[in-house]
């Protein structure tokens, strides 16, 4: 098991070592750092006196080096636009990203894993397949289109929930949460669910084949034999036997929920992650750029090899692979 | 050379064919949605193909646009006019034509996509799987680096960081060529690792063992013969990924770090109605996501039909 | 017992937020965000102007945007090169220390460090004495009749805070560490920052101490980012904002139509939309650059349908120019301001005698003037039909500006509305003269011509105002006959406000003064 351990939290290690390096190839190539900070009018003594500074002349497994001991160490140095320390404009944006992304898995969950449950035992019917089409067309709408109609429908027309931002929010300690307040409440309805609708149809297409798939297996037939009641059947043992899949893709979507909200933050103006790495993308804010990719690659390793880690504790089979 | 002929013919070459024949076809007639969804797309893909032969207007010639004809609403409505079918946009761009060129846009950047993406990681896969030891190492390892990054944040980080580092001559053609390496960059991880685990099962295999005994090169080994036995998930991994790869193309130039205004692609053409929403010009935005839904849901309905059908084991 | 303290704290802090809003609470829906809250961390003239309700000069614009005495009660030339001001006795900043010359001389030390961003709004700086408590004298290095428009955007912070915090210099981003200033504010204006969440909200509350007589009644203003121009209309529509300084021109019949609920402030902008040319011997892709032939800059000004684009593009809401300067800059000459019609065939005709028949260039183009896209996309469209082949090259401004500093355009646009100088000099000075020491920063097409440079020159020494407006009319002349510059015209101010807001004065430099605003 310790070998296991080992191997795997290496190898995550290593996958972080080259994001790192790919983000300081991006934070020193592209994008001359020198122009973007310097005042327009600036001499060239100006410009020549600032990459000294800034320790653009050293070679460059120094600067590297240099680059991931400050990462390791949440150092990404400071915006360019709006000259604040990076990790700290991300700490700040995180408990938006992080309640936008917590209430979108919960939809997830909440909405999918029914639908999954009647998709599986009504298959061959009439609702049943319909819904399981739907979700076909689910998959295939694009987010920042779900975003757009959202709005017009319940924030424009309607006039029923807010479109944008994030309503009042409460400081907790660091943390700023807008579940407090009813408006923060009102203001996180539309993005959690457009958000959420791709990760719903998953959820509802992986518990419908994984229902189909134990209500196959030998032993749902053997109760059924036993006169075990169908919706004891459905509810306590097969859709039991499929949580396990659930709960892994859900912790293995995080990520790409983290990365897919900066479509929805920017739609709906949404004072998160997503959005500052979308303004950071507009103004060339290579630091910002930099550190969000680290940052949300950790959060997707870490989960990754979490999850990886826990299926070998739950199945040892797994460890030698 | 001849002494090669008893293997091909143990090797299956013809295999998509023969199936097409049989099972596939049957469960095809078997499925209206896959029917309905296959004669859409052919519609789709045929009216964008042909477009410059069927629409009134070359939206990406900017000598063609007029800004008299500037915001002219759908035929059917009070002031719609001919030839302007579904009215035009701010720039007197046909909204029909732009959207048949959008398309088109976007289908070829799916499809490129697809296929780098295909190319490269079959390759990849059975480099990997055949050679195995450091290259499968090494080859699989920068796969998992691509696969720790969301496949979202790479595009957009690449599109935007790339489009600018090109010289300007190469703008014009090279914003579509940055989409494609944008999106196939993770792309063809997935196909790499099918073809890895499929080429370390075949390797063994006798009809690999005899053909090595007689010395066929080893390139051809791979391409002849173990390649073909990956088709069956390649070809649902590519069909479902063409969907995704039109899906992230109309991102990107949502995000406005995709297709220029120019040369717009639907995501730009939703991108820019998108600030006349609320003003009346609702048609701008609206013709747009239709046509990119029907094309991705089409697409997705094959490939969903795809897996079933090649793999008895989900029905 | 600490536990129940704390307990109490955040219920307080709970129930005070969640509380409706106040009455003589302003929310203001801006199109972006200000990226610090220090006023010398970006020359920005939006940030700046928000900031101005915090911080203040010694000078500032009153409501016909004229200079009147702020911090600075008088002000006199004792040399060509010296001004000495009196300053404002009695002033507080917000942490309630007094507003001395030590201040000012503080302020601009931060202000010129060669790391300041905003140094050059203040070119001619060259040096202060403190004479007392409330006297200073500043020195610039000719005589310059412009310092004050300057000292417009100096704001003046506490020396002492300044110290205590250790921000005397302004903040070195190549140093990796955050300024104090960027977070924490301290002035001398009407408002002080009360919180601040970037890209979400920044709230400013009345200060009780200021020494002006308020003729505002605002206790509160709540400045909202919001970039989508939609969302932006449809908050003003539903009352979640009360005012945006930039209500989208292509949405103003709406909010026209519901003026129960919304009063809409229309005017012209000071700045004005032009194109440039490279004035290099080379294009971009190595062709040689047909456009120092002045017959062509000549066709691709007719051309262009100025017409047409302020009546398609921008909604008839703006007002076609012929001169590179509104009718409000002083050195505006009307006899230059008649806006040159479009005459496509006149425009091949020229192309042909000059031989430079469907030449390709880049056309380099940014997102920060308003509809500029759009205004792009359809002069592009217009060159086209005179047989020349413009490739766009449309992204935003921060990608621009790099290439634009840098001399790598064909042809761009630029807005300039001479902030904060409000005169001709910041035009002729930054944009048409030769690059050169602080001139022509802006001059991105590389134009360089002696007789325009002498005149510009000349403008800046005269201290006489008749005469040294007469100058800069001369130098604009000269800019017209070489085609130096392709006016387009004045973009459109639109402000819309809640229709119970009593008094909102509208500004032409599109810098809202809420200290000036009676809800």
């Amino acid at each position: 098991m310790l070998a296991f351990l080992i191997k795997r939290i290496g190898n995550a290690v290593l996958v972080m070592l080259t994001v790192a390096f790919l983000a300081f190839l991006i934070f020193r190539f592209l994008g001359d750092p020198v122009e973007m900070m310097v005042n327009e009018s600036a001499t060239q003594v100006e410009r020549d006196e600032l990459r000294a500074r800034l320790g653009l002349n050293d070679g460059f497994l120094v600067q590297y080096a240099r680059f991931v001991t400050n990462a390791a160490q949440g150092e990404f140095g400071l915006s360019w636009r709006n000259q604040q320390s990076v990790i700290g404009l991300i700490a700040e944006r995180f408990p938006a990203t992080f309640e936008l992304v917590l209430i979108a898995t919960f939809l997830s969950l909440a909405i999918g894993i029914p639908l999954g449950v009647f998709t599986a035992i009504g298959r061959g019917r009439w609702w049943a397949e319909g819904l399981q089409f739907s979700s076909i067309v689910g998959v295939s709408l694009p987010s920042f289109l779900v975003g757009i109609l959202l709005i017009l429908i319940f924030s424009v027309t309607l006039g029923w929930l807010p479109g944008y931002g994030r309503g009042d929010v409460v400081r907790v300690g660091w943390w700023s949460t807008g579940l407090l307040t009813p408006s923060g409440r009102a203001a996180v309805v539309l993005p959690a669910l457009s958000l959420s609708l791709f990760q719903i149809t998953l959820v509802m297409r992986l518990v419908r084949a994984e229902m189909l798939e134990t209500l196959r297996t030998d032993f749902i037939k053997f109760a059924r034999a036993r006169g075990v009641r169908r919706r004891a059947l459905w509810f306590r043992h097969a859709l039991k036997n499929c949580l396990m899949p659930v709960v892994t893709l859900t912790a293995m979507q995080v990520g790409n929920l983290i990365a897919f909200a900066l479509v929805t933050e920017t739609v709906f103006q949404w004072p998160g992650m997503g959005m500052l790495f979308m303004q950071a993308v507009t103004f060339v804010d290579i630091p910002v750029m930099a550190a969000y990719l680290c940052i949300v690659s950790f959060i997707f390793v870490t989960l990754n090899t979490l999850v990886d880690i826990a299926y070998a504790v739950i199945d040892p089979r797994l460890r030698n692979a | 050379m001849t002494a090669i002929e008893p293997v091909k013919s143990s090797a299956p070459p013809s295999r998509l064919s023969r199936v097409f024949q049989s099972d596939l076809w049957w469960s095809f007639k078997q499925h209206p949605s896959a029917i309905a969804a296959a004669i859409l797309l052919a519609v789709l893909i045929g009216t964008a193909f042909f477009a410059p032969w069927i629409t009134v207007q070359n939206p990406y010639d900017l000598a063609s646009l007029d800004l008299l004809n500037a915001e002219i609403p759908p035929v059917w409505m009070e002031g719609g006019q001919w030839p302007f079918l579904l009215g035009t946009d701010v720039q007197g761009r046909d909204l029909l034509s732009a959207i048949l060129y959008g398309s088109r846009a976007s289908i070829v950047i799916g499809a490129a996509s697809v296929a780098v993406s295909l190319i490269v990681g079959s390759v990849v896969g059975l480099v990997a799987g055949y050679y195995g030891k450091w290259a499968d190492g090494l080859l699989m390892r920068a796969g998992d680096v691509l696969l720790s990054m969301p496949t979202m944040l790479i595009a957009i980080l690449v599109s935007a960081l790339a489009r600018q580092m090109l010289p300007p001559y190469l703008r014009e053609v090279g914003a579509s060529g940055v989409i494609v390496f944008a999106i196939s960059l993770s792309a063809w991880v997935q196909y790499a690792r099918t073809v890895r685990a499929q080429t370390m099962v075949e390797r063994n295999k006798e009809y690999v063992q005899a053909a090595r005994l007689i010395r066929v090169s080893k390139w051809r080994i791979m391409l002849k013969h173990i390649l073909p036995n990956t088709t069956t998930p390649l070809l649902v991994t590519a069909t479902l990924n063409f969907g995704l790869g039109i899906l992230i193309e109309a991102t990107l130039s949502f995000l406005g770090v995709g297709m220029p205004p120019e040369q717009p692609s639907l995501g730009t053409l939703i991108r820019i109605g998108n600030q006349y929403l609320f003003s009346g010009l609702w048609w701008i935005v609206l013709f747009p996501g239709l046509q990119l839904c029907l094309l991705v849901v089409s697409i997705n309905v094959l490939g969903d039909w795809l897996r079933d059908a090649l793999n008895p084991k989900l029905r | 017992m600490i536990k129940t303290k704390r307990l109490l704290a955040t219920g307080i802090a709970l129930f005070a937020l969640s509380m409706p809003a106040a009455a003589g609470t302003l929310k203001w829906g801006a199109s972006r965000d200000i990226s610090s809250l220090d006023p010398y961390s970006y020359g920005d003239s939006f940030a700046l102007g928000v900031l101005n309700h915090a911080y203040e000069g010694l000078v500032r614009y009153d409501r016909n945007l004229k200079i009147e005495p702020a911090l600075a009660a008088s002000w006199e030339i004792v040399s060509p090169t010296t001004w000495r001001f009196k300053l404002r006795e009695g002033v507080k900043f917000h942490n309630g220390a007094d507003f001395t010359a030590e201040d000012v001389q503080a302020s601009l030390l931060r202000a010129s460090d060669p790391k300041s961003p905003l140094r050059g709004n203040i070119p001619s700086y060259k040096g202060s004495r403190v004479i007392d408590a409330h006297t200073i004298e500043i020195d610039v290095a000719t005589n310059y009749p412009l310092l004050l428009n300057d000292l417009t955007t100096i704001y003046v912070f506490d020396a002492g805070w300044l110290k205590d915090n250790n921000a005397e210099a302004p903040t070195d981003v190549g140093s990796g560490v955050e300024g104090y200033a960027t977070y924490h504010e301290n002035g001398t204006g009407p408002f002080k920052v009360e919180s601040r969440q970037p890209d979400a909200k920044t709230v400013f509350v009345k200060f009780d101490g200021w020494w002006d007589k308020p003729q505002h009644n605002i206790d509160r203003i709540e400045l909202t980012p919001i970039a989508s121009s939609a969302t932006r209309v449809a908050a003003l529509l539903s009352g979640d904002i009360d005012f945006t300084d930039q209500a989208p021109v292509q949405d103003l019949p709406r909010l026209e139509a519901a003026s129960s609920q919304v009063k809409l402030l229309e005017g012209t902008d000071l700045r004005t939309v032009m194109i440039g040319f490279s004035q290099r011997d080379q294009l971009l892709s190595g062709a040689p650059n047909p456009m120092k032939d002045v017959r062509v800059r000549q066709a691709m000004q007719l051309a262009i349908d100025l017409d047409l684009i302020q009546k398609r593009v921008m909604r008839g809401k703006s007002r076609n120019a012929g001169a590179l300067v509104a009718p409000q800059i002083p050195g505006y000459d009307a006899a230059l301001d008649e806006p040159v019609k479009a005459d496509p065939e006149k425009a091949k005709a020229l192309l042909k005698e000059a031989g430079a028949e469907g030449f390709e260039f880049e056309f380099n183009c940014a997102d920060s003037l308003v509809n500029e896209e759009q205004i792009c996309q359809a002069v592009a469209s217009m060159w086209s039909r005179v047989g020349l082949k413009p490739k766009l090259d449309q992204g935003t401004r921060a990608v621009q500006t790099p290439k634009r500093s840098a001399g790598k355009v064909d042809v761009y646009t630029l807005g300039w509305a001479t902030l904060p100088m409000l005169d001709t000099y910041s035009l002729t000075s930054q944009v048409l003269h030769t690059k050169e020491g602080s001139f022509g920063i802006f001059n991105w097409g590389g134009w360089s011509d002696k007789e325009f440079d002498e005149v510009t020159k000349a403008s800046a020494v005269e201290l006489d105002q008749t005469k040294r407006l007469a100058i800069e009319a001369q130098s604009l002349k000269i800019a017209k006959e070489h085609a130096l510059m392709i006016p387009l015209h004045q973009q459109p101010l639109a402000w819309a406000t809640n229709a119970k807001i009593a008094d909102f004065p509208l500004f032409s430099d599109n810098l809202p003064r809420l200290w000036l605003v009676k809800m």
